[in-house]
């Protein structure tokens, strides 16, 4: 193109058909760049430019962090306002991943002389990643399948609602950007299984330190690499280039990941890492092996070899993993680890990972919301990849069925088979269209167009082929493929739709439609925060439910006893039972923590349905189970769970109870009910006459949603 | 100019008393004090006592406990720093006064002395009640004791009592060994046992008990032995300072003045021992003796001496803190040996005794144990009759930084030797696999 001026002006219009298809592709892949970009900024536009649900708080305030006292400062931050009295090792305990290429990219924007704020990079970090992720997507469905396959994954995942649910601008979290370091990482592996180079081999390693320093979920790339090099030796397809790149991805995976302080020495000492190293030496075994046979000329000698060799690795193999495990060298399986395989195991012996509402098993509605059409498109992309299997392939089968596994058990992990759906669902879409082209084009141009065509170039070609060919046939074809063109099309209306309505709200500012189709704002949590950030001594201690700890810390700027990184059991189960004890029980709880605040989020007057009664037996729960005095059955009547006249005396007298009623017994909520009407949960409460002895009510916000108490001193003449 | 200048320090010393003489923590004697009364008669048959504070220095106000005029603040500031209660059949006080303002008066850190009597109203009983003392619920109840009671010329029914069980502390009664039993004529009281601030600083003798002396005994009587408090001190946690007591005639010039002697012992003296036990618990409830400060809380690093935001672990730390005692006119350096700092985190990691330079500089100096967390420096000294003194400092404990680890552990010289010549080693293999052909 670039000797176009010399020519003709109407010649570089005629561009030769490659130069044309890598136009168009390029043209492709730019506007969905920008279209995975823009669908993200829903949030941006309705409300402001702000951070999202309760994570990115925290991850936001470290990133501030970074950006203002530098990486070492950083590295090893003390910070003393969370956690009281205990405090937490930030920099040991976080996946700096995050906030690292946060502040790259402030101080690159700076340096190119963008005077923008942290917060908007923040903001926009989640949207910038996911573009860049559907560029992965597509080099990604080239190497499995063909450059098409890889437009279509690209185009897929830009609006797949799974993937947009933790993606969109101000979902400043950890997932932002490690699903574009999974799916890279993947990538490059695939690619050094494919070339057998030493050098994608080396940039899967960083890949994977990059994913390792950004996100827990590594331990999915560790575990499912392994498994996939195993199928490979079982079925036969072991190669030299599987050799190059799982060794390269292991040993200096693994030393890269070590440098993670959160991580350590997790990959040689824990349980959840074993797989990789087992198979790491059973590689060697097999590249020995190979070698022996090599030298070997007597097939019969070397069955006998064989047989002894084997014995003996897995012998030791065993043994030193008993060792290992019984000397305690070797770290048992986490809870989270064992709950993924067995989806009861948190419900009985950890509730704190099963209070969490997106560690619930996924229903089978959200399936359909986050994947739509791509949900019966992934079983015939399977079947397509079956038909064609490859070593690249066979990855994507598995990554597939593994993350949809997965999927399954925990609601969060949708977010990881996205990927997996989208690339297979390409196949299945490329490889159909493909088909049903070739079908039409066969009749009229036999040789003229190659089969290496994406959707674009079939899209053209099919509106040029619509003359003359066998009606049956011809027809039959354009009939699905417009079948086809109108489902991609409903699913990108879904997809648009979805976001908009379902995972554009930052769950920190709540909209409500008003009586008259309004739309009504309660912002009350940072109502809330802002009062204690202007009201409340410096070193005022608040105490409240696990889930705001992020938030009144970062937007408060006060100390909190617990917070979002649950890593404290029994600190948490201190602040759950002190909510469910008596108020004079909880006072010399509350006491003893310094607490100077009680904040409690409350949904009746509004029908706010996730507040802290409705959580309420979580924190009864997570309280019991280390302290016995607080018993479930306590709190409800014949195992039913209830506020109104009926409920349990324990529950009407309960400090949660008695903060999050006081004073309702006198409002009238709705029109035509009984002062006291609560519209969370649709009851008329049992306990209207609340005195508090120990606290006093210090800020309510205007909508109630957010109470807030101060604890009085001990009296003064007792 | 001479003259003038002692002029102008004439004036100030005059000026001076009343320059200063409201209560604050720099001089914490009480100078203005309202005394309620059922009846002017009382200011005068009381005068022994009211005179033995006026030439202390305190500023007396007489007022009947009806009086419409009596207010204890005006614009949210109270006029007097202690209130005396010698009304015990006031039904009602007239002005704003009533039991919450007197309550909020005593929360506001002033001091309380509370006479009650036969028939004391239900006014003063609630008053009581609320500083943890209940009186004896029978309105014509008194104190009876059969063998301690006081030898009069008529025989009477053994209510006047000659009491010597007083609380053992030096501080609220003073240092003086008082010899001479205390005289008492009124009603009794128990301790709330809720109220772990109350004392009793007079107890009724094992054989005393409450009851109606002109009716005959019909159900036991519901506070007996030496459960009956005769007069109860209370220190609030804000060190106002309050005193209770069933008799007002224990105050009076009578009782002061007259001579006692207490049933089945020989001895008889000339004066009762009311006024010196009085006039020393007015000395502890008005401030003169017990009231302790802390100031000058500092910590640093041993050899630095600027106080640091943070300590890490393991640091040598010095902590430092000065308390005085007031003795009713200047501060004096208060000296002990069982003051106690802890290094409290949820428990106390380090618990050390502070060693005092004999002039109220009180320091130990202690490492910063292995673990990390907001720590606080805590003193919590709580010695029966002195203030309490609370105090704690928050500061934060941070783990090592990554680069104040050892470098080189000797231990590992055996790693690091392998780990070397494991790369010394490959080279030179290396080298001869590459160049030996």
């Amino acid at each position: 193109m670039s000797n176009s001026y010399t020519s003709d002006i109407l010649k570089p219009f005629k561009l030769k058909t490659k130069q044309q298809e890598l136009l168009i592709r390029v043209s492709i892949l730019c506007l969905v760049y920008i279209l995975a970009f823009i669908t993200r900024l829903f949030s941006v536009l309705r409300y402001e430019s702000m951070i999202h649900e309760f994570d990115p708080y925290f991850n936001y305030r470290t990133t501030l962090y970074l950006t203002q006292h530098g990486f070492y400062d950083f590295w090893n931050w003390f910070d003393y306002e969370s956690w009281y009295p205990l405090g937490r090792i930030v920099g040991g305990t976080l996946y700096p991943g995050l906030m690292v290429t946060a502040a790259l990219i402030y101080r690159l924007l700076h340096f190119l002389r963008f005077a923008v704020h942290i917060r908007e990079v923040c903001v926009l970090t989640a949207p910038f990643f996911a573009s860049n992720t559907t560029l992965v997507a597509y080099f990604f469905g080239k190497e499995i399948w063909d450059s098409g396959a890889g437009l279509v994954a690209a185009i897929l995942i830009a609006v797949c609602p799974g993937y947009i649910s933790r993606s969109v601008a101000g979902s400043y979290d950890n997932e932002g950007v490690a699903i574009f370091a999974l799916l890279f990482t993947f990538y490059l592996f695939v690619k050094a299984v494919n070339t057998g180079s030493l050098a994608w081999g080396l940039a899967s390693a960083f890949g994977y330190f990059y994913m390792v320093s950004a996100w827990g979920g590594y331990v999915f790339i560790i575990n499912l690499i392994p498994l996939y090099v195993l199928v490979l030796l079982i079925t036969g397809r072991y190669s030299m280039r599987l050799y190059v790149a799982y060794n390269c991805l292991y040993i200096l995976g693994m030393l890269l990941a070590m440098q993670i302080r959160f991580v350590g020495f997790q990959h040689v000492q824990s349980g959840e890492h074993m797989a990789a190293m087992g198979v790491f030496f059973l590689m060697q075994v097999f590249y020995f092996l190979d070698w022996v046979k090599h030298m070997l000329s007597d097939t019969k000698l070397f069955q006998e070899f064989l047989r002894i060799t084997v014995t003996c690795a897995v012998a030791v193999g065993g043994i030193a993993l008993g060792v290992g495990m019984a000397s305690g060298y070797i770290s048992p399986w986490t809870g989270r680890f064992y709950s993924l395989l067995d989806p009861t195991y948190a419900k009985d012996h950890i509730p704190i990972i099963a209070s969490v509402s997106e560690h619930q098993p996924t229903a089978w509605s959200s399936f359909m919301f986050d994947f739509h059409i791509l949900l019966f498109l992934f079983p015939a992309g399977l079947y397509f990849c079956f038909k064609r299997l490859s070593d690249a392939t066979i990855f994507i089968v598995m990554y597939g069925l593994t993350s949809m596994y997965f999927a399954g058990v925990m609601v969060r992990l949708i977010l990881v088979a996205t990927p997996a759906v989208c690339l297979i669902s390409a196949i299945a879409v490329s490889a159909t269209v493909k088909n049903l082209t070739v079908l039409l084009r066969s009749k009229t141009k036999v040789a003229q167009i190659g089969s290496t065509k994406g959707t674009s170039s079939a899209k053209a070609s099919s509106k040029a082929s619509l003359d003359q060919s066998q009606p049956f046939q011809k027809n039959g074809a354009m009939a699905l493929l417009f079948g086809a063109f109108y489902l991609l099309s409903r699913y990108a209306t879904h997809c648009t739709w979805v976001t908009s309505e379902a995972y554009s709200s930052p769950s920190i500012v709540l909209a409500a439609r008003g009586a008259h189709g309004n739309r009504v704002i309660f912002d009350d949590y940072r109502e809330a925060y802002f009062w204690l950030r202007q009201n409340t001594p410096l070193d005022a201690k608040v105490m409240s439910w696990w889930d705001y700890g992020y938030q009144i810390t970062a937007m408060g700027n006060r100390t909190v006893i617990v917070d979002n990184n649950t890593w404290n059991n029994t600190h948490i189960a201190t602040v759950g039972r002190a909510m469910s004890s008596y108020e004079d029980e909880a006072y010399e709880i509350i006491r003893s923590l310094d607490v100077d605040y009680v904040l409690v989020v409350f949904g009746g007057v509004t029908g706010y349905s996730s507040d802290d009664i409705n959580k309420f037996l979580w924190m009864v729960r997570i309280g019991g189970g280390v302290f016995p005095v607080i018993k479930e059955p306590d709190y409800l009547v014949n195992g039913e769970y209830r506020v109104d006249k009926g409920a349990a005396p324990k529950m009407l007298n309960c400090l949660m109870y008695k903060l999050s009623y006081y004073r309702f017994g006198e409002m009238m909520t709705e029109y035509g009910k009984p002062p006291g009407y609560d519209r969370a949960r649709g009851v008329e409460i049992g306990n209207k006459d609340i005195k508090l002895e120990h606290l006093e009510e210090a800020f309510t916000t205007s909508n109630w949603i957010v109470r807030i108490y101060k604890v009085k001193p001990p009296n003064n003449r007792w | 100019m001479g003259k003038f200048w002692v002029i102008f320090v004439a004036s100030i010393s005059i000026l001076l008393p009343f320059l200063c003489n409201s209560f604050s923590p720099e001089t914490p004697t009480d100078r203005r004090v309202l005394v309620l009364l059922d009846d002017f008669a009382v200011k005068s048959s009381h005068s022994s006592y009211f005179n033995s504070l006026k030439l202390r220095g305190f500023d007396l106000d007489f007022k009947l406990a009806d009086d419409p005029k009596i207010a204890l603040q005006r614009y949210g500031q109270y006029l007097y720093d202690a209130l005396i209660l010698f009304c015990p059949s006031v039904e009602r006080f007239g002005g704003s006064v009533d039991v919450a303002a007197i309550i909020n008066f005593v929360d506001s850190g002033h001091d309380l002395i509370i006479a009650a009597d036969v028939n004391a109203s239900d006014l003063i009983r609630e008053v009581a009640t609320e500083c943890g003392v209940d009186f004896d619920e029978d309105p014509s109840a008194m104190v009876i004791d059969h063998t301690g009671y006081a030898v009069s010329e008529t025989e009477g029914d053994h209510t006047l009592i000659a009491s010597d069980d007083f609380i053992k502390s030096d501080v609220i009664i003073g240092s003086k060994k008082i010899e001479v039993p205390v005289l008492f004529q009124g009603i009794g009281h128990s301790l709330n046992p809720v109220n772990s601030l109350v004392l009793k600083v007079l107890s009724a003798s094992p054989s005393a008990y409450s009851a109606n002396p002109l009716s005959k005994l019909s159900t036991p009587a519901s506070l007996t032995g030496s459960a009956i408090s005769l007069v109860s001190v209370v220190q609030a946690r804000n060190n106002a300072r309050i005193l209770i007591t069933g008799s007002l005639s224990m105050f009076s010039n009578r009782f002061f003045r007259s001579g006692v002697q207490k049933s089945g012992s020989s001895t008889k003296y000339e004066k009762s021992g009311n006024e010196q036990f009085l006039t020393e618990l007015s000395k502890w409830i008005f401030h003169e003796r017990g009231h302790l400060k802390a100031v000058n809380v500092k910590h640093h690093k041993v050899v630095e001496t600027d106080e640091p935001a943070l300590y890490r672990i393991n640091d040598e730390l010095e902590y430092s803190v000065e308390i005085y005692e007031w003795s009713g006119t200047s501060w004096e350096p208060y000296i002990t040996d069982d003051v106690q700092v802890q290094f409290y985190m949820m428990s106390p990691y380090i618990l050390k005794t502070l060693s005092n330079d004999k002039k109220g500089l009180y320091s130990a100096s202690f490492k910063v144990p292995d673990v990390y967390g907001v720590f606080q420096f805590k003193v919590e000294y709580q010695k029966l009759g002195y203030t309490s003194l609370s105090l704690s400092k928050q500061i934060p404990v941070r783990p090592y930084r990554h680069n104040e680890y050892e470098r080189f552990i000797p231990t590992a010289y055996p790693y690091y030797g392998a780990a070397f010549s494991t790369m010394a080693g490959f080279f030179i293999f290396s080298f001869v696999h590459l160049y030996n052909k």
